[in-house]
């Protein structure tokens, strides 16, 4: 691992100038939200590709969060669009549960697991696999999906906790097992809010080897506010304020505006 | 809510693992092993209490058998095995009552509703079946064969004379026919459920609102069905039950044997059945949705369906307990839908503890049992010198206060008794452990590193 984080840096900077990341996964374009008078978004357009990392950052209230609720339909814009994949399907007028079967997966900024449930109850839950009420009835594991889940638990270290409650995880387990359960899903894009807090060193800059990876296929979407945690993530930046974007590029050319150094970092 | 009710054995491997609580850094390097053979898994209702209570069943009913009056014995009376395949068909009630409620967290206070109608719907064949036979032995006499429709109209005035009408209303149209009789017990209570679920979840009603919605459905069943002109006899009901037609020789003896074994089977069945369903994925699912509904829809489950599924699934099988039940009881009214119904069919569920099959039954028969001891006069009465506690008047205030009581003090109601029984030590994960509660000190990392060689 220590091979990849060494020779990626450049490699990944040289791509990022060189070509746009590959077709466009996600566009939102021009959607506004107002919370009783309160615009939480504002004119705001991004577009992710696949595959491609990007991290989000911006001051707290800037919109990071509600851009990720509505992504994923638990928030329902005023105005503007929000177009996914190569059929441009309108997610504005998909369920949640619809949202996720088309290839959207999502960690919340608070670690949210089954507590009740044992690691390997929760892993199994968000295993792709179908979703409806008949198939899961009539669901019986076969060897592939105990072999899948023995390794995301390795991936994620918890391969010894697999049938401890959940709830008795650490925060920084929970947090793991819930991007153990991100993975499992196989999403196309992957909406990771916050995964740093509550980790080690150690831990964090496994869990950013781990976005890495899995960028090279699909697409990743990171909110974070610890900086040198994004620094190492070396990808592009979109910088959010007051819900519309800032300033956009790499993590060097946005920390170098003046703007973003009055709103975010200055402070 | 969140207890888990099936963390009954012991949560933790405990011995050296210890020391690995602390953080997921080390990678699991090698460390992958199997699971120590005992450990319960959080898998709903696991294996053995699902044998236990089957086993347990059969031996009850084997008893009851040989000690009725059908088999000669007469140890016990035939109005109490009548009794007793009553709460058996309480009991299948219960345990749809805690799939509904104790593992998907719908409070549903309808389902007493579905139990009537399926009552309604049983009692409507017997009615019509055993008039009819009435109405063709009187009618034998005369010398002129009756026509099709007097006999029709004799079977009306029959059973509507009492609310001062004589025509069947359409809806006994089907009444004629056990098969088609039968296949409403499912239908009706099915088809309702269907389409109030569906109307319910597809708006995200949830929590005490949904709640308040299945107790109007219920109120407003109710109060219809208290109408004279509802076609179901108004506030009289449908008595006469427990005549059987085709059996006007069996004695109530063997009937009331019969309708018990009957019970028992339909019991056992739906354990089965709910007990399937809560296990394995489904089971996973539906408690997810019980402890967070959005976090389960944002895997990409279609929660309002899982729900729908739940719901009228338990309606059905609602249903089909109080067709076996309304026979036993011999009598069916429209108060028998009320609220309050469904209201105690819920208190069943949390006295019995909710969240596991077994203590939903527990609680349906020993709450139903002692209720029908202390209302029936059975209880001595309480004297305390200065007032003389009669049970009849205050075994509501009882009932209220141990709902009560167990709700503060013992959520897992009496099925968590059982804990007891199986749990097995657990590692103590308090006290001064480290950076985390259950996490062992780093000096006590030597002897972790001997208890795991």
């Amino acid at each position: 691992m220590t091979a990849l984080t060494e020779s990626e840096p450049r490699s990944h900077e040289r791509g990022e100038r060189a070509r746009r990341p590959g077709a466009t996964l996600l566009e939102v374009s021009g959607v506004s939200v107002t919370f009783d008078g309160f615009r939480a978004i504002n004119n705001l357009s991004i577009s992710i590709g696949e595959p491609e990392l990007r991290a989000i950052i911006g001051p707290n209230g800037a919109g990071k969060t509600t851009f990720m609720d509505i992504v994923t339909g638990k928030t329902r814009p005023d105005e503007g669009r929000v177009l996914w994949g190569e059929k441009s399907l309108n997610l504005l007028k998909m369920s949640e549960s619809e949202i996720a079967r088309a290839g959207i997966g999502r960690k919340f900024q608070k670690p949210t697991v089954f507590e009740a449930q044992t690691v390997r109850a929760n892993l199994a839950m968000a295993l792709k696999a179908p979703r409806s009420p008949f198939d899961v009835l009539f669901f019986r594991p076969g060897p592939d999906v105990a072999a899948r889940i023995s390794e995301l638990a390795a991936e994620i270290g918890l391969a010894g906790e697999l049938d401890r409650l959940s709830g008795e995880l650490s925060h920084g387990q929970k947090q793991w097992l819930e991007i153990g359960m991100l993975l499992a899903q196989d999403p196309r894009l992957l909406l990771v809010d916050e995964p740093a807090a509550g980790m080690t060193p150690a831990e964090r800059e496994h869990t950013t080897d781990l976005l890495k990876r899995a960028a090279e296929k699909h697409a990743v979407v990171v909110v974070e506010h610890d900086m040198e945690f994004v620094r190492r993530l070396e990808c592009r930046v979109t910088v959010l304020h007051e819900g519309s974007v800032l300033a956009e590029g790499s993590l060097d050319h946005v920390t170098r505006d003046q703007r973003v150094i009055d709103v975010y970092l200055g402070r | 809510m969140t207890d888990t009710p099936h963390s009954l054995g012991r949560k933790y491997p405990g011995g050296g693992r210890h020391g690995r609580a602390i953080g997921p850094s080390d990678n699991g390097d090698g460390e992958a092993a199997p699971p120590p053979a005992g450990r319960r898994a959080d898998h709903g209702e696991t294996g053995k209490p699902k044998y236990w209570v089957l086993g347990l069943l059969f031996l009850f009913c084997f008893a009851v058998t040989i000690m009725s009056e059908a088999a000669g014995t007469g140890t016990i009376s035939t109005s109490f095995v009548k009794t007793l395949g009553k709460t058996l068909c309480l009991c299948l009630a219960a345990i749809a009552m805690d799939v509904v409620w104790g593992y998907t967290g719908i409070l549903s206070l309808g389902h007493m509703a579905f139990f009537g109608l399926g009552g309604y719907m049983i009692g409507q064949w017997l009615m019509y079946a055993r008039t009819e036979a009435i109405v063709l032995e009187n009618l034998a006499s005369q010398p002129i064969p009756a026509t099709p429709q007097e006999i029709q109209n004799a079977i009306g005035s029959q059973i509507f004379g009492v609310v001062g009408s004589s025509d069947l209303p359409p809806i006994w149209g089907f009444a004629h026919s056990l098969t088609l009789q039968l296949a409403l017990v499912v239908l009706v209570p099915g088809l309702l459920a269907l389409v109030f679920g569906w109307l319910a979840f597809r708006s995200r009603v949830t929590g005490v609102y949904l709640s308040i919605l299945t107790q109007a459905m219920t109120l407003a069943l109710s109060l219809y069905l208290f109408q004279n002109d509802s076609g179901l006899r108004g506030n009289n009901g449908l008595s006469g039950l427990q005549n059987i037609p085709g059996h006007e020789q069996t004695s109530q003896a063997v009937i009331s044997l019969a309708f018990f074994w009957a019970s028992a089977l339909a019991f056992a069945a739906g354990y089965l059945l709910f007990s399937w369903i809560v296990s394995g994925k489904m089971g996973s699912v539906i408690r997810g949705i019980r402890d967070n509904e959005s976090r389960v829809r944002f895997l990409g489950y279609p929660v309002e369906g899982f729900k729908l599924f739940v719901f009228t699934l338990t309606a059905v099988v609602c249903g089909l307990a109080g067709a076996l039940y309304y026979p036993q009881a011999g009598i069916i009214n429209p108060a028998e839908i009320a609220p309050i119904a469904s209201i105690y069919l819920a208190v069943w569920v949390a006295i019995g503890g909710r969240g596991r099959l077994y203590g939903a039954a527990i609680g349906a028969a020993f709450v139903s049992l002692l209720s029908s001891w202390f209302t029936g006069g059975g209880a001595p009465p309480l004297d305390l010198g200065f007032y003389r506690i009669l049970w009849t008047d205050w075994w509501l205030v009882l009932l209220g206060l141990s709902f009560v009581l167990v709700t503060l003090f013992a959520p897992k109601g009496i099925g968590g008794l059982f804990d007891f029984l199986v749990r097995k030590p657990e590692a103590d994960r308090e006290g001064d452990y480290g950076p985390d509660a259950g996490s062992r000190r780093a000096e006590e990392g030597p002897e972790d590193e001997e208890a795991r060689t």
